[in-house]
C-alpha cells in the first residue's frame, strides 16, 4: 500500500503546483518490462506513459522491422577503455534491464548488436570518454550500447548525438560496486531529428552514478531514465537541462526504483521554452520498496517559461512502502520570466539582452553547477546564450 | 554640476484595465550635492515617483517632463537612465537567484562605466565597500538577493550606490525596517557616497528618524500624488511632532 507523497514532502517551492503531486493509479512497479516485441501493443497515445508524447509522429518507430541503418560514430577513447559487440541474445540472457515500452522493445530487437562500451576495474582516466553519433540523411537507427564500469573505476562518458536521425535506442549503464561515474548525453540533432531513448542505469553496491541529460536540439525527443540499484549504500543523480524553442517537444521521464537500504537519488531538471508550441515534459517518478529502508531520495522540476504559447508539464510521483526511510520529497514548479528581475538588472545600467541572459543563466545556475564536467558546463552555456540570441 | 528636473509629472497605472491616476503634477528640481528629502503618507505615491523617474514599465506617463542636464529622460530605456547616471535604491529590492553578488556588480560597473573595472582595484573596492557596511564577505558569492533579510537587502542597495557611483540617487524608503545600527551603518554610506561624489540625492521616506543622520536641505511633504508643502529641515521637524493629519485632511 503507498502512502501519499505529500505527507514525507519537504515543503514545495511558494508556487509549486501542488495538485501535481499524487500517488498513480498504478503502481510503477506494475509497468511492463519485456524483450518481447509482441508484450508492447502499438501505443494509441492515451496509456498513462504517453499521453504528453505526440504518438502520430513516432509511428516509424514503433514498427517492428529492422532498418539497417546506423550513425556515424566518432569517438575519443582514453587509454584501457574499450569498445566490443555483443549479440543481442547475449545480452537478453546476461539478465539485463528489458525494455519498458513500445519504442525500447523495438530498439532493443532491432539493434542489430549492442555495442560495449568498457571501463576497467579500478581505472580512473583523467580524461571523459568520448563518443558522438551522428546522423545525416534522416534515416530511423535503432541503437543500443551498453556502458560497463567495473568496480571502483571513475570515469565520465560523454555521449553525443547530433545531426538528422530518427534515433531509437537503449543505453544500459552498469556500475561495478565503489564505482564513481558520470554519463553525460547531449542532445544536440537539428530541429527535424526524432530521438527516443531508454536509458536504464544499474548503480553497484557504493557505486555513485550521476546522469545527465542536456537536450537542446530535435524536434521530438524523448528520453526514459531508469535508476536501479544492485546492492546497498549506491547514489543515483540525475540532472537535466532542457531549451525547447518553437514547435520542438522534449521530454524526460525519471523512475528511480529504490529497491536495496541505504541507498540515495536525487533529480534535479530545468528546462526553459519559448515560442509557439514549444512542449517540455517531466516525470519524475520515484518507488521506494519495502526493503529500502534508510532511502533519502528528493526531486526537483523547475520551468521557466520565456514566452506565450509554451506550454511545461511537470508530474512527480513519490510512491513509498517503507515508513522506515530517512528523507523523501519533491518539488515542481513553472513560472514566467518574472520582469522585476529585468528591471532590477537593467535599473543597474545592465542592457535588456543581456540581463535577460544573466536571469536564464541563473535560473538554470543550481543545476549547471551540479553538472561538475567543465567542457559540459561552458558548451551548455554557449548553446544557452545562442538559443536566447534567437528571441 | 548636474540638475534633475522633474515637471508637471502626472503618471497612472493601470490595474484590470482601469487607469489611475496616481502622480498628479509634481515638480522638483534636484542639483549636485544636494539632498531633498520627500516625506508622506503610505499611498501618497512616493515610490510611483520613484519607478517612474527609474522607468518600471508598470508605470505610465500621460504628461511633463523629466530631464537630466537637459536630456528627456523619459525617452531613454531602464538601463540606459541608469548609464545616465540615476540610481534607484529600491523600497523592495528584488532576488535574481543563481547570480552571484560579485558577478552582478562586475556586470553593472561594467556597464555603467562603458567599460571593465581593473580586475585589482575593483576586488579591493568590493571588499572595502562591503566591509564599510558590515558585509560578511560570504555575501559576494550569493544569489543576488537571495534569502537576504530585509536589512541585508538594503545593504546591499547602498553597497551598489557606492560602487556604481551615480549622479542622482533616488532612496526609496531605504531607512524602513532596519534597526537603528543599520540605519545608522546604511546612512553613512549615503553619506560617504554623495561626499565622495558630489551626487545629489533624493531621500524618500516615511519616517523623520533617518533625518538625524542623512541631512535634507530641502522637504517635501508628499500627499496625493503632489507636494502639498516644501521648506527646510524645520519642516521635518514639524512633522515629526505633528504627523501628517493635517496634510491629509487639508487634502481631502
Ligand atoms: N502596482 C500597483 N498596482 C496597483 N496599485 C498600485 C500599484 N502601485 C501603486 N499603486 C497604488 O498607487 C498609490 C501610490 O502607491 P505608492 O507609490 O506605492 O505609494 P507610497 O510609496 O507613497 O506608499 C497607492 O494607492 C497604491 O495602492
Ligand atoms: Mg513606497
Amino acid at each position: 500500500m503507498s502512502l501519499l507523497a505529500d505527507k514525507t514532502s519537504r515543503p514545495a517551492a511558494p508556487h509549486a503546483d501542488s495538485a501535481a503531486a499524487f500517488a498513480p493509479e498504478q503502481s510503477r512497479a506494475e509497468r511492463t518490462r519485456s524483450y518481447a516485441v509482441a508484450d508492447f501493443p502499438l501505443p494509441t497515445g492515451r496509456e498513462e506513459e504517453w499521453r504528453f508524447t505526440p504518438v502520430d509522429r513516432l509511428r516509424a518507430l514503433f514498427r517492428d522491422e529492422p532498418t539497417g541503418r546506423c550513425l556515424d560514430w566518432q569517438e575519443s577513447l582514453p587509454a584501457g577503455v574499450t569498445i566490443t559487440g555483443m549479440s543481442v541474445a547475449d545480452w537478453q540472457a546476461s539478465g539485463a534491464a528489458a525494455p519498458a515500452d513500445r519504442a525500447a522493445v523495438v530498439a532493443a530487437a532491432h539493434s542489430g548488436g549492442v555495442g560495449v562500451l568498457d571501463i576497467p576495474a579500478e581505472a580512473c582516466p583523467t580524461e571523459p570518454v568520448k563518443v558522438t553519433l551522428v546522423g545525416d540523411s534522416g534515416d530511423l537507427v535503432h541503437g543500443h550500447l551498453l556502458i560497463r564500469a567495473g568496480h571502483h573505476a571513475k570515469a565520465t562518458v560523454v555521449l553525443g548525438h547530433r545531426g538528422r536521425a530518427a534515433y531509437s535506442e537503449v543505453l544500459t549503464v552498469v556500475a561495478g560496486d565503489g564505482a564513481d561515474l558520470t554519463v553525460v548525453t547531449l542532445q544536440e540533432w537539428d530541429d527535424t531529428s526524432i530521438h527516443l531513448g531508454q536509458h536504464d542505469v544499474v548503480v553497484g553496491r557504493d557505486a555513485s552514478v550521476k546522469h545527465i541529460a542536456v537536450t537542446l536540439g530535435g524536434a521530438v525527443v524523448r528520453l526514459n531514465t531508469n535508476a536501479s540499484y544492485a546492492g546497498p549504500g549506491g547514489t543515483f543523480e540525475g540532472y537535466g537541462v532542457y531549451f525547447a524553442d518553437a514547435g520542438q517537444h522534449l521530454e524526460h521521464r525519471l523512475f528511480v526504483d529504490h529497491e536495496a537500504p541505504h541507498c540515495r537519488s536525487n533529480v534535479e531538471y530545468k528546462g526553459a521554452l519559448q515560442g509557439d508550441g514549444a512542449h517540455t515534459v517531466w516525470v519524475g517518478d520515484v518507488l521506494i520498496r519495502a526493503a529500502a529502508e534508510g532511502t533519502q531520495t528528493y526531486e526537483l522540476n523547475r520551468n521557466l517559461l520565456l514566452t506565450d504559447g509554451a506550454r511545461a508539464d511537470s508530474v512527480p510521483n513519490l510512491e513509498i512502502e517503507t515508513g522506515e526511510i530517512a528523507g523523501a520529497g519533491h518539488a515542481s514548479a513553472t513560472g514566467r520570466f518574472d520582469d522585476e528581475q529585468l528591471f532590477y538588472l537593467q535599473a543597474r545600467g545592465i542592457p535588456e539582452a543581456e540581463a535577460r541572459r544573466l536571469v536564464v543563466r541563473g535560473f538554470f545556475a543550481s543545476v549547471v553547477s551540479r553538472i561538475g564536467v567543465p567542457e559540459v558546463i561552458g558548451h551548455l552555456m554557449a548553446a544557452i546564450d545562442e538559443e536566447l540570441g534567437a528571441v | 554640476m548636474s540638475t534633475l528636473e522633474i515637471r508637471d509629472l502626472h503618471v497612472s497605472i493601470t490595474t484590470d484595465e482601469v487607469d489611475k491616476e496616481i502622480l498628479r503634477g509634481v515638480d522638483l528640481t534636484i542639483r549636485s550635492g544636494e539632498t531633498h528629502a520627500i516625506m508622506g503618507p503610505n499611498g501618497s505615491g512616493k515610490s510611483t515617483l520613484a519607478y517612474s523617474i527609474a522607468g518600471h514599465p508598470k508605470y505610465t506617463v500621460t504628461s511633463g517632463s523629466v530631464t537630466l542636464d537637459g536630456e528627456d529622460v523619459l525617452a531613454m530605456s531602464v538601463d540606459e537612465r541608469a548609464r545616465a547616471g540615476l540610481f534607484l535604491a529600491m523600497q523592495y529590492p528584488i532576488e535574481v537567484p543563481g547570480i552571484t553578488v560579485s558577478n552582478f556588480l562586475r556586470t553593472a560597473k561594467t556597464a555603467v562605466d562603458g567599460e571593465a573595472p581593473k580586475l585589482r582595484t575593483w576586488v579591493k573596492e568590493v571588499k572595502e565597500a562591503m566591509g564599510n557596511l558590515r558585509m560578511d564577505p560570504a555575501f559576494a558569492e550569493r544569489g543576488v538577493n537571495e534569502g537576504f533579510s530585509g536589512g541585508e537587502k538594503k545593504r546591499h542597495e547602498i553597497l551598489q550606490l557606492e560602487l556604481l557611483k551615480p549622479r542622482f540617487a533616488i532612496l526609496d524608503e531605504t531607512d524602513s525596517g532596519l534597526d537603528v545600527d543599520a540605519l545608522r551603518i546604511v546612512s553613512e554610506g549615503v553619506n560617504r557616497a554623495q561626499e565622495t561624489t558630489g551626487m545629489g540625492v533624493l531621500l524618500i521616506t516615511h519616517y523623520t528618524r533617518i533625518l538625524r543622520y542623512i541631512r535634507p536641505q530641502f522637504v517635501h511633504v508628499f500627499v496625493d500624488g503632489a507636494i502639498a508643502e516644501q521648506g527646510g529641515p524645520e519642516l521635518a521637524d514639524q512633522l515629526e511632532d505633528e504627523g501628517y493629519d493635517r496634510f491629509v485632511t487639508a487634502g481631502v
